[in-house]
């Protein structure tokens, strides 16, 4: 029932984009959403939807399973939109009662659009391709210098990998407890808003319960194994640069200097 | 009473993460039949029962509920679901009102039964479940493990299910709590006359209990017939990792002794009337 959210998750595939270094792929993200707001031109949205159409071709991901991401924003994507062009000053197209809605309006909403789902795809293809574990030794190692400013690097990048890891866990939980309740009869679907908040109870309250157990046992078991944070910890697998990471940088810095040259 | 007709499920379907959890299975259930599912870790037991009252839809085929397609466009899962309880593995997780009696009368309720007869409802289950009362008004979250599965097994209970699916109830009891789970199972079927399909792991369990014991293996029917039969097929048994009761090995022994006995025995009872008869003891 609740497997649509795809942020966060691991698709398990072998291809380049999987293999690159994770500090490569967070960069690449990185500069994929600047991209986004230093554009204002055709061109460059032309540009930047050729350039996510090739990594996820690369990715070998299937397009179907990334755009069941999009699912989660479409509410925030129809206001959004929505505001944009009926709240815009311009020629007018035509009127709604108080509402009018302008071609600016319209274009500013088409992009803002684009952008949104761009954003979002963006970031799924880096959890989709990158293990939490990946992710986060990536995290780690990128904002390692930020240790010398006391942030404590390690715990946050822990902490987040941690939170990774469980968003599929209560994602599955949740299911569970959701088939438990509908065995007894739970109606999560019907009914006006009141109704269907009440009939959350029965799902939150077993979920919050299970979600603190789980919390206490992993804690238990990481002290149990005499985790003490992150200093003199060393790595299994630590991170190492492959030439395609570098192939991968440079064609990173090409599209990142051709959107700004067509910025306007 | 229930049919499964060439069910078939597989999970993602159509993505790197797909997986077959079963294929074709097909099988009549009769009214007040005691079936045991058993079947070896990953092999689809869970799957397979989520489709007998609708929670889950099959990738193929379709169940039958007295006669009617239950995935029908038209068909009324909700009440569907107040005839074919499910408990599900470790259920005391599902647990959340305030009161235990509270908690048992949520399924009466979303029947749409009045206040005063799901809590009629309720503390007969409850009294069924063999909870002691003085707990009917505590919190849920103040029970001990088992008394928490007594009281979640009540609140499937309380609907007063025609058909009765249980996915492993004794998993993490003791030994003590194992039996008395079990023998409420049993006695549910005597004095309800509830069909009930046992999902297990132990074949001692199910052959004690068990009209017919059904054995799924890697996704696929291996046998559904009387345990007896079942039990003849030791060493199929072993290969799907599942071994036969340790009633059935003893007799193996016994014979390999020289000492003639039923080889097909399972239970204890079987098993001592068998050698008595063989010792000639009356
Ligand atoms: N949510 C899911 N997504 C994908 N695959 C799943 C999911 N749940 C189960 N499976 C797969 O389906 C198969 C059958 O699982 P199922 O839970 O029905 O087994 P089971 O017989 O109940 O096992 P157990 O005895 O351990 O409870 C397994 O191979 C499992 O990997
Ligand atoms: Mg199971």
């Amino acid at each position: 029932m609740l497997r649509d959210i795809t942020l966060g998750q691991y698709y398990p595939v072998d291809s380049v984009i999987h293999r690159l270094d994770p500090r490569t792929k967070l960069a690449g993200t990185f500069v994929f959403l600047v991209s986004l707001f230093v554009t204002k031109s055709i061109y460059g949205y032309v540009l930047a939807t050729v350039f996510l159409a090739a990594v996820i071709m690369m990715s070998r991901v299937p397009v179907k399973f990334i755009t069941k991401g999009l699912k989660a924003i479409v509410v925030l994507l129809i206001i959004s939109v929505s505001f944009n062009i009926f709240l815009t000053e311009g020629t007018p197209i035509f009127t709604l009662g108080p509402l009018k809605a302008t071609w600016e309006g319209l274009q500013t909403a088409g992009f803002m659009g684009i952008r949104l789902i761009y954003l979002v795809v963006g970031s799924s293809i880096l959890t989709l391709t990158t293990t939490p574990n990946q992710l986060t030794g990536g995290l780690e190692k990128s904002m390692g210098f930020l240790r010398k400013i006391k942030v404590p690097v390690h715990e946050i990048a822990m902490m987040m990998s941690i939170a990774l890891r469980f968003i599929p866990i209560l994602v599955e939980e949740t299911d569970k407890i959701m088939k438990a309740q509908t065995a007894r009869g739970a109606d999560f679907e019907t009914g006006g808003l009141v109704k269907k908040a009440k009939a959350m109870i029965p799902l939150l309250v077993p979920l919050f319960i299970s979600a603190f157990r789980r919390a206490s046992d992993l804690a238990m078991a990481m002290e149990a194994r005499c985790y003490h944070g992150g200093a003199g910890r060393t790595k299994m697998k630590p991170l190492k640069y492959h030439k395609r990471d570098f192939i991968a940088y440079v064609i990173l810095l090409l599209y990142l200097a051709a959107m700004i040259v067509i910025k306007k | 009473m229930i049919e499964a007709r060439n069910l078939t499920h597989i999970y993602n379907e159509g993505t790197a993460m797909e997986s077959c959890a079963f294929t074709d299975i097909s099988f009549t259930i009769n009214k007040g039949e005691f079936i045991g599912l058993i079947g070896h870790t990953g092999s689809g037991k869970s799957t397979l029962i989520q489709h007998l009252n609708g929670l889950m839809r099959p990738t193929a085929g379709t169940v039958y509920f007295e006669g009617e397609d239950i995935f029908a466009d038209k068909y009324d899962l909700r009440a569907l679901r107040g005839k074919v309880g499910m408990v599900f593995q470790y259920p005391e997780y599902q647990l959340f009102d305030e009161t235990v009696l509270l908690d048992v009368m949520f399924g009466p309720l979303n029947m749409g039964l009045s206040k005063d007869e799901a809590r009629e409802r309720a503390l007969s289950a409850l009294r069924l479940s063999g909870l002691s009362e003085d707990k009917f008004e505590s919190s849920p979250f103040e029970l001990s493990g088992g008394q928490k599965r007594r009281a979640a097994i009540a609140g499937v209970l309380s609907m007063e299910p025609e058909v009765l699916i249980l996915d492993e109830p004794a998993a993490g009891l003791d030994p003590g709590g194992r039996n008395e789970i079990l023998e409420l199972v049993a006695n549910l079927r005597k004095e309800r006359n509830i069909t009930i399909i046992l999902v297990s792991h132990s074949m001692d369990d199910v052959a004690k209990y068990a009209d017919r014991i059904m054995v799924l293996n890697k996704g696929r029917l291996a046998f559904f017939d009387e345990p007896r039969a079942v039990f003849s097929h030791v060493e199929e048994l072993e290969e799907m990792g599942l071994a036969a009761p340790q009633m059935t090995y003893l007799a193996q022994k016994l014979n390999k002794a020289g000492i003639s006995v039923d080889p097909a025995i399972s239970t204890v009872e079987e098993a001592k009337a068998e050698i008595l008869k063989a010792f000639n003891v009356k």
